[in-house]
């Protein structure tokens, strides 16, 4: 058992979940309520991660992202630290590939608040932000409940954009995924097995802690949802 | 300052994305029925008045204050507005309880006096002792009274609801019809109530306007609507079903009758609007202007306008039925909801012929332009 490619594994995946989620906030409800040119296309854009191979996502990355590329050599230049083979260019990687995951779900909670409920806010006074907070936030948990879960456990399990983007360096980009690859490539099944299973339970005990969270909180508010 | 006392001007209209055209007014301590069909424009207009959405034309004004001005591109926000707006599904905050729902419209009001004035709302709309339960916890009737409760709690301008009693069961409606009846005695707001159900514009309304593929065809008094419908597709709108072709035979000015023509039966309307003789006209009577008397006690023997009529069906519907009988060789069709112990005592029944009259009072020509609606 790798514990530091599983502890760098579930650090990637705070990170991604903590720099994502309010960002999928405000593009999911913004393609929920707002109608504009290219809608469409955006989100057409915002699937992209879904369909694409991870490697070919990882490939457009390394070479967005690398030494030779505007960006990297900006940061480069601002930080003195390269983004590819590196944990930040994996950060930025995995909020990439998650994007669908976390909008998706946030966006269709916001579809389901009921325009009634919205009218009477703005009508009972409240300002948008305190609408936000106040209505229609405690009404998407649910929605944001499962795009955290998602998220974490997509970036938990991702190889493919990891190996491509960080390569496997002990330590910095050697995540839990890539470990159980290096552990069957030495025919170390032991090991490989035992990291498999722990990702198989956290998957299983992720998602039915979603189903059972989702269903406790959109318990209270059905009669009253069109 | 939350104003008060101030009339509602609106004068607004908007071809895009749905045709939409009203000008009328609603003052203060009135009761204003939009009513027409669903898909007319009646949500839309109620929406445009809470500044929910934006006309492309036009102007609205509560008092002295402009709302909106497509020309000075004025438009102010739902919030600024201070209206209390009850949704048709009553748009209550499903997470909140019954007491923070109605707190919610409490911000004009400090902090430290926002429970007690909710609380007392609640009271005041007969909801006591279920502040804590929330609304999926509520029958249809109590989270009725809880929307209500909110908006007015806000001490609006002017009170717009949307379809109040479209979600609740009939004997609940008929209760809040009561309370609303009541309510609008202590009100001295505009309070505008979209409904698709003419008997509750008859009921609570003080004025109506009829709205239909976004025209507003007629407003007026309700009773007036309904008895002096402008043209044939207010008076259908109104539900009215007894529309009959006629020709004009003479008119008497001074004493304000005119006479016209039912096939080969003379007909006295007591009204005399600017006809000639021998016009194509058409005319309509409402329910309450056909009398199905006993001829037995000799009541219709003086009426004028009476018809020999053969009963074709009676369809009993509770308390009421509905009779369909044809005209003794006109075959024009009369439909008429009539209390079902009358159609008892009458010996109403399909295959039966008796003799029904029309109240000339009762009567209403149709303008010349409704022979093409």
């Amino acid at each position: 058992m790798d514990w530091q490619a599983l502890w760098l594994s579930v650090k990637l995946s705070c990170f991604t979940v903590v720099l994502l989620i309010p960002l999928a906030i405000i593009v999911g409800r913004a393609l929920a309520y707002r109608q504009f040119k290219g809608k469409s296309w955006l989100e057409a854009l915002i699937m992209v991660p879904l369909v694409l191979p991870p490697t070919v996502i990882g490939y457009y990355l390394l070479v967005g992202l690398g030494n030779q590329s505007m960006i990297g050599q900006w940061v480069e230049q601002l930080t003195g630290q390269q983004l590819v083979f590196h944990f930040s260019g994996l950060v930025i990687a995995s909020i990439i590939v998650n994007i669908p995951f976390a909008v998706q779900p946030i966006q269709r909670a916001f579809e389901t608040i009921p325009i009634d409920i919205r009218d009477a806010a703005a009508c009972c006074g409240m300002s948008r932000l305190r609408i936000f907070f106040r209505i229609e936030l405690p009404m998407i948990w649910p929605g944001v409940l499962t795009a955290v879960v998602l998220c974490f456990s997509h970036v938990l399990g991702e190889f493919g954009v990891v190996l491509m983007l960080g390569g496997n360096i002990a330590g910095e980009t050697k995540t839990i995924s890539i470990a159980i690859y290096d552990s069957v490539q030495a025919f170390d099944f032991d090991s490989a097995g035992m990291m498999s299973l722990v990702l198989l339970l956290f998957a299983v005990s992720a998602l039915a802690l979603t189903t059972s969270m989702s269903k406790r909180l959109g318990g209270h508010r059905g009669a009253t949802q069109r | 300052m939350v104003p008060h006392n101030a009339d509602l001007i609106c004068d607004i209209s908007q071809t895009l994305p749905i045709p939409l055209e009203a000008h009328f007014s609603c003052r203060a301590g009135e009761v204003l029925a939009v009513v027409g069909p669903s898909g007319g424009g009646k949500t839309t207009l109620l929406r445009m008045i809470a500044g929910l959405s934006l006309p492309q034309r036009g102007h609205i004004h509560c008092g002295d204050r402009l709302w909106f001005d497509a020309k000075q591109s004025i438009s102010l926000t739902p919030q600024q507005r201070h209206i209390g707006y009850m949704p048709q599904h009553f748009g209550l905050f499903p997470h909140l309880t019954a007491l923070d729902n109605v707190i919610s419209g409490l911000d004009h009001v400090p902090k430290e006096l926002r429970k007690q004035r909710a609380l007392d709302w609640l009271e005041r709309v007969n909801l006591h002792g279920l502040p804590d339960r929330l609304p999926a916890q509520l029958s249809g009737g109590q989270r009725q009274r809880v929307a209500l409760a909110r908006a007015l709690a806000r001490e609006p301008a002017i009170l717009l609801l949307d379809e109040p009693f479209s979600a609740v069961d009939r004997e609940t409606r008929e209760r809040l019809y009561i309370e609303l009846a009541r309510l609008k005695q202590q009100l001295s707001i505009p309070v505008v109530m979209v409904t698709h159900d003419i008997h509750e514009a008859l009921l609570l309304a003080d004025k109506m306007i009829l709205i239909s593929q976004g025209q507003m065809l007629q407003q007026g008094k309700p009773f007036e609507v309904l008895s002096h419908p402008n043209n044939e597709a207010v008076a259908r709108q109104m539900g009215l079903r007894n529309i009959f072709d006629g020709q004009v035979v003479s008119q008497d000015i001074e004493r304000n009758m005119t006479q016209f023509t039912l096939g080969d039966e003379l007909i006295v309307s007591d009204s005399a609007p600017a006809l000639t003789v021998g016009q194509s006209i058409r005319w309509v009577i409402p329910n309450q202007g056909i009398r199905f008397n006993a001829i037995s006690s000799g009541r219709l023997c003086k009426s004028l306008n009476k018809l020999e009529v053969l009963i074709e069906s009676v369809l009993v519907m509770g308390e009421s039925s509905r009779v369909i009988a044809s005209v003794v060789g006109i075959g024009s069709i009369i439909n008429a909801d009539v209390p079902t112990h009358l159609v008892h005592k009458l010996a109403l029944a399909p295959g039966v012929q008796t003799t029904i009259a029309l109240k000339s009072d009762q009567i209403h020509i149709l303008s010349a332009q409704s022979e093409l609606g």
